[in-house]
């Protein structure tokens, strides 16, 4: 697989001696899905926000098509966890937002088609111009989502996207999500905290640790492990469960939370 | 929640009904002295106790009008609103048009500070602890005690008057503008950075609509500031001017008059207000 996003000795530190993570280094390929899985301050929010270049790393260097990342770019949508729509816009209106911020030169008609198109990607096409504060989480998550994919970045940047939807909602979205990104070949880094969902959607699952004290010697957080995805790329949520290999790959990433990763 | 709004009603109406009922027990002539008898007294006598004050054949009265006088001083001053007789003798609309033109214009000139001010204080953690000493000793001033000094370097009573109420109106919305940029939401303006939105772009359809509801409530207290100081300004300055009719009608002894002006600038100053609020209610957004 070509590489197409590369992040050398990546580290992060606000005091001096005790970075939260140090030396991490990964690459990722193109239409490859990458989950990275790790306790919370492990500093993942961190990684994905260099790689957005909305926060800038202490060392190391990020490369994405061999060059390297200064800061935000339309080459790399975004979805946040939070959803971060604009409360005072339409679900049309904050897509057209995007639309626009990536072609500029379009007319409204164009920007019109394209935002509809996107919208009814993720089946919302009934809710188009309601305002966020009208939707569901579920709901407000999926345009975020249409967000991002509208402006046909080079790579998708996920940030715990599901965490705060219910069970359910967010089966179903895992399921969109995982048949938009199998049709558009995108290619995407996805923080998640359930095992689950990286072995669902994951091609590749990075594994994550703390930073440590050991008889007062600190290691800093970096990643433990790179686990390869061996399920067959085309499983179903409903059927993840039956497949030869499931339950070892989740022990192995169960026993890494539960024993190596050291959480706070 | 209809009915409610009927009870809340008619509460409204009763305490009206009762406050006019009180005026008027109170407002009439103290039954049991009943006018003096002129009887028995020669003329030169009565020419005597007029002189002293005690006209005997006057009602006593308590010299606060009465609902009749009221009404009738209403109705004199409502059905000729736009009669000018001169400098001391204007109708009331024209007394208020120009209060409300000097409101707005020191309105208008304090929005145009303001704004892009608390833009840029809001946008910059270093300007905003370098000027907020600045705001901090000059918000707490008594806007009327800049009046002697517009006074004398501006030489003209009507622009003074102008100039008190952006003084007055500039510093609620400077800070308001300035908090509510400030508070902004890091998501949206991470959103922004992310589809390299341009700073123009940025501030005007992200951080405008996210901070108007904000800078909006800052207009709407300058405003009732505004309409609080123009009464006073114009009682200083004088010629014209809502402020100016109350005190010139207490110069003439006029309490109907200035009664009548009281209401007015309350109903105008709720006006403003119920503006405002429909304004406020345009950008307000639900999250």
């Amino acid at each position: 697989m070509q590489e197409f996003l590369k992040v050398e000795r990546l580290g992060k530190a606000f005091s001096a001696n005790r970075p939260v993570f140090a030396d991490v280094s990964f690459s990722i390929g193109k239409g490859e899905f990458v989950c990275i899985i790790g306790h919370s301050g492990c500093g993942k929010t961190t990684i994905l926000n260099v790689l957005a270049g909305l926060d800038s790393a202490s060392a190391g260097h990020v490369f994405m098509d061999k060059r390297e990342i200064g800061g935000p770019s339309l080459e790399r949508g975004v979805v946040f966890q939070s959803h971060a729509l604009m409360p005072w816009l339409t679900v049309r209106k904050n897509i057209a937002f995007a639309v626009v911020s990536r072609w500029p030169d379009w007319t409204a008609a164009q920007v019109n088609t394209h935002v509809e198109k996107f919208v009814a990607m993720v089946g919302l096409s009934a809710a188009i111009d309601k305002k966020p504060s009208q939707l569901s989480g579920g709901m407000k998550q999926r345009v975020g989502i249409a967000r991002a994919f509208a402006i046909q970045p080079k790579m998708l940047l996920l940030d715990e996207p599901f965490g705060a939807l219910d069970a359910l909602t967010r089966g179903t979205i895992q399921d969109e999500l995982m048949a938009i990104v199998r049709e558009t070949q995108q290619t995407v880094f996805m923080i998640t905290h359930d095992v689950d969902e990286a072995i669902l959607l994951a091609d590749r699952i990075l594994l994550m640790s703390n930073g440590t004290d050991n008889d007062g010697v600190y290691a800093p957080g970096r990643i433990a492990e790179e686990v390869s995805n061996p399920l067959p790329r085309e499983r179903t949520r409903a059927g993840l469960h039956h497949l030869p290999g499931y339950y070892e790959l989740r022990n192995h990433i169960v026993d890494f939370l539960v024993t190596r990763a050291k959480a706070h | 929640m209809k009915s409610l709004n009927l009870k809340a009603a008619l509460v409204s109406l009763l305490i009206f009904l009762a406050l006019l009922g009180i005026w008027y027990t109170a407002t009439q002539p103290a039954p049991g002295t009943p006018a003096a008898s002129t009887a028995g007294l020669s003329a030169e006598q009565i020419e005597y106790q007029k002189m002293m004050g005690k006209d005997p054949g006057s009602t006593k009265t308590t010299g606060f009008p009465t609902l009749g006088q009221m009404g009738t001083a209403i109705w004199k001053q409502v059905s000729n609103p736009l009669y000018d007789n001169g400098p001391n003798d204007k109708g009331i609309l024209i007394q208020l048009g120009h209060s409300l033109a000097r409101v707005g214009l020191g309105f208008l000139l304090a929005c145009a500070v303001a704004v892009p001010l608390g833009f840029v204080i809001g946008m910059s953690p270093l300007l905003r602890r370098a000027l907020d000493p600045f705001i901090q000793v000059l918000k707490p001033i008594s806007p009327l005690a800049w009046m002697p000094l517009a006074l004398y370097t501006i030489k003209d009573s009507s622009i003074s008057g102008i100039f008190v109420i952006f003084i007055c109106s500039v510093w609620p919305m400077l800070i308001n503008t300035a908090f509510g940029v400030a508070s902004v939401k890091r998501e949206w303006l991470n959103v922004a950075s992310t589809l390299e939105v341009n700073p123009l772009r940025k501030a005007f359809q992200v951080i405008l609509p996210a901070a108007a509801p904000t800078i909006l409530t800052g207009m709407r207290i300058s405003m009732g500031i505004a309409w609080l100081v123009i009464v006073a300004a114009e009682m200083l300055v004088g010629g014209t001017g809502i402020g100016y009719f109350v005190w010139n009608e207490w110069n003439n002894l006029s309490l109907t008059n200035v009664i009548f002006a009281i209401l007015v600038i309350g109903i105008v100053g709720m006006l403003l207000d119920l503006a405002f609020a429909q304004l406020q209610k345009v950008v307000t957004y639900v999250e």
